[in-house]
């Protein structure tokens, strides 16, 4: 993945001299203090990051963090005091006025938390406008723009005026008068927060295949710690105008930079951010091929188990053989393929573990999980879904018990 | 003890003197002005006058019922007719096309000032206190340079009639366009409108139900001159007002003075007709 864009040491302060501030700053001095003493407002300080092309980076923080602030220098409606921005390499902090509105016009759209429609134009005059000032025939707008009204649903709607819709269909308007300027950039400022939570998760639901189809860059704020998990493939966080911490929203839940970070995090419903991957622990141990049924329930017995996962030499999932089994088995001389249950319950690796807890309380047998090409990646227990639930102060130690003391099953292998 | 000391500042005077400045090397340009505004006067007069007055009467009743209903439709026809009936078409004809020429001409003046108003703190800081003096100062006050420019009749009435009804357009456009909506304009800016654009598409649509507020205010102050602007000379309904005060012509001052109400409340109807109904397509998104 190429770096899209690249903030470098971004501080944003709106005031009559924000240069005489900077020094300040430097020093320690509070947001508060600086507004008391200069009448400058500290929107942004040092901002730092670099967001990958056809990403979604969310920026979270609650309201006073600088989050719109530094979006709004994406597309320069505000222009950063001091540091650089780099799209596609060139810094367009430097641009000048013909280059900023091509940049606007081609790379870069914007969808704001109220919307900013136009209410003189209807829904298809809204959708047109990008196009229209870049001074395309109108029969040329015409079928671009019905095509972005389709994606987004607004089919039939095209002549009423903003102001007869709904709040979530006029954001669908907003949606796609950004899409039809067919930008490599999306910004987002707080799109969905001014919606009723059902229609807010509707068209959180709706972004995410909008974005699995188009692939877009996009820069989506929000105050909303579950909205950031739930769609973000990255995340920053936003305190008083600095940048805490960027990483995924695992990487936010499990090494979280500071008490702030915990502290935001801790609202959130980890079964809908951890993914399967994130709770599996790895088989203990691996036998050799050919190994039969005889080594099947010595290794049983070994470790206590009643169970065992049977694979291939390529690591694929081909059963289960229980301890029952595995002695009928022996008996009437068959092979571990005659005698083993096929009908394994598993999981894919990105699975959100909200998803996988149902299959975990109806089966016997601990979960597996397995990737496209069916291989095990690893065991998910009762144990593992429960501890991965709570939060991560003392998780570690419950792992390792956990695995320790109640892992039942072993994986062995077969021809 | 308590008296004033004796120091006379003769703003009055210098006031004066820069009138007779004015009209000494600037006559050229008010004998220009003159020639065109008195024309376009008797062009619009003309015509009012050689439309028979069923047609009027119909376009009145037709604005009616289309900017309000009906029954405002049917009523302003009945005014219209009214009107005739007391013998005063022609004078309100005059009237009227006096009425028109000053908003038009208040319009091309007041909505780029207060456009520019809108764009400029600065200048929005100077012209207020000239927009306040414009409306506080007593309407005969100007009347006195504007007779040193021009000749007795319609067109130092109508002069005098701008000065008057200028202010509201002017600080209604401003308003209308410093009042819109920031993330609609962030908006028009984030997809690169220029300059132009922005105001084209965006700002003055936006801004236009305030913007008619003001046009419908400026309409009426025009219409209120009617009567100060006959002092200097102009004719039509307001002269004949002045006349019969001049006879105590109770019965010709009512008449004179009743077809002013009934036009300023046609023209006050029809207009904010046709802002509310700009309102309701277009009501605010936010």
């Amino acid at each position: 993945m190429t770096v899209k864009i690249k903030v470098e040491n971004v501080t944003k302060i709106f005031g009559p001299r924000p240069k005489r501030v900077i020094p300040l700053i430097e020093k320690g001095t509070s947001k508060r203090e600086i507004l008391d003493k200069t009448g400058h407002t500290v929107g942004v300080y040092n901002a730092n990051m670099e967001i990958m092309e056809g990403e979604t980076f969310v920026i979270m923080g609650l309201s006073g963090s600088g989050k719109s602030t530094l979006i709004r220098c994406f597309n320069l409606l505000n222009k950063p005091t001091s540091g650089a921005i780099y799209v596609d390499g060139e810094n367009i902090v430097k641009y000048n006025k013909e280059q900023l509105k091509f940049f606007r016009q081609k790379k870069i759209a914007m969808v704001f938390q109220h919307f900013g429609l136009f209410s003189h134009r209807t829904v298809m005059e809204n959708i047109e406008y990008g196009l229209e000032i870049r001074g395309l025939s109108k029969t040329e707008r015409r079928n671009i723009a019905q095509k972005h009204i389709e994606t987004v649903g607004l089919k039939g709607y095209e002549n009423q005026y903003p102001d007869e819709l709904s709040g979530g269909m006029r954001q669908r308007v907003g949606i796609a008068r950004a899409l039809t300027n067919d930008p490599d950039i999306l910004l987002m400022d707080e799109p969905f927060s001014a919606l009723d939570p059902l229609i807010r998760r509707e068209m959180q639901l709706e972004l995410l295949d909008i974005q699995t189809r188009l692939q877009k860059t996009i820069i989506f704020i929000t105050h909303d710690v579950n909205e950031a998990f739930r769609i973000g493939d990255r995340v920053a966080v936003m305190k008083d105008g600095n940048v805490e911490q960027v990483g995924t929203p695992e990487d936010l839940l499990e090494s979280p930079a500071n008490d702030y970070i915990v502290e935001f995090t801790r609202e959130i419903d980890r079964s809908k951010v951890l993914q399967a991957e994130n709770i599996m622990s790895k088989p203990l141990s691996v036998m050799n091929s050919k190994d039969g049924l005889h080594v099947a329930i010595k290794n049983m017995e070994e470790h206590g188990i009643s169970s065992v996962f049977v694979t291939n030499r390529q690591r694929q999932l081909l059963g289960l053989v229980t301890i029952d089994q595995a002695i009928d088995g022996v008996k009437n001389r068959k092979t571990i393929d005659e005698v083993m249950s096929t009908d394994v319950v598993t999981a894919h690796p990105e699975e959100y573990v909200q998803d996988i807890i149902p299959r975990v309380l109806d089966s016997k047998y601990p979960l597996v999980v397995v990737d496209e090409t069916n291989r095990i990646k690893g065991i998910i227990l009762r144990v593992h879904v429960l501890s991965s639930i709570i939060s991560n102060t003392s998780e570690d130690s419950n792992e390792e018990n956990a695995e320790e003391q109640s892992i039942p099953t072993e994986t062995v292998v077969s021809e | 003890m308590n008296e004033f000391p004796d120091v006379r500042i003769p703003i009055g005077d210098y006031v004066e003197k820069f009138i007779d400045f004015l009209a000494m090397n600037f006559g050229w340009l008010f004998d220009f002005i003159f020639v065109i505004a008195s024309t376009t006067i008797r062009t619009i007069e003309t015509t009012l006058l050689a439309t028979p007055w069923w047609v009027i009467m119909i376009i009145v009743f037709l604005l009616g019922w289309y900017f309000n209903n009906i029954f405002g439709g049917l009523l302003f026809a009945a005014f219209i007719f009214l009107i005739g009936s007391f013998d005063l078409w022609a004078d309100t004809m005059t009237t009227v096309a006096i009425i028109v020429i000053s908003v038009v001409l208040s319009l091309a003046i007041g909505i780029p000032v207060g456009i520019l108003m809108a764009f400029s703190r600065a200048f929005s800081v100077i012209m207020r206190p000239i927009l306040d003096a414009m409306q506080t100062m007593p309407t005969f006050v100007y009347l006195i340079p504007v007779i040193f420019f021009f000749p007795l009749g319609n067109v130092p009435a109508i002069i005098a009639t701008i000065i008057y009804a200028l202010p509201p357009v002017i600080r209604l456009t401003e308003l209308g366009i410093r009042n819109v909506d920031d993330e609609v304009i962030e908006s028009a800016e984030s997809f690169g409108s220029s300059r132009n654009q922005m105001l084209v598409k965006v700002q003055l649509p936006q801004a236009l139900p305030t913007m008619m507020a003001g046009i419908n205010q400026t309409t009426m102050m025009a219409l209120s001159m009617a009567v100060v602007g006959s002092m200097v000379g102009a004719h039509g309904l307001g002269e004949r007002v002045l006349y019969s005060i001049n006879q105590i012509n109770i019965s010709l001052g009512f008449e004179a003075g009743i077809s002013i109400v009934f036009l300023a409340i046609i023209i006050d109807r029809i207009t904010n007709g046709v802002a509310d109904r700009l309102q309701n397509t277009r009501r605010r998104s936010a």
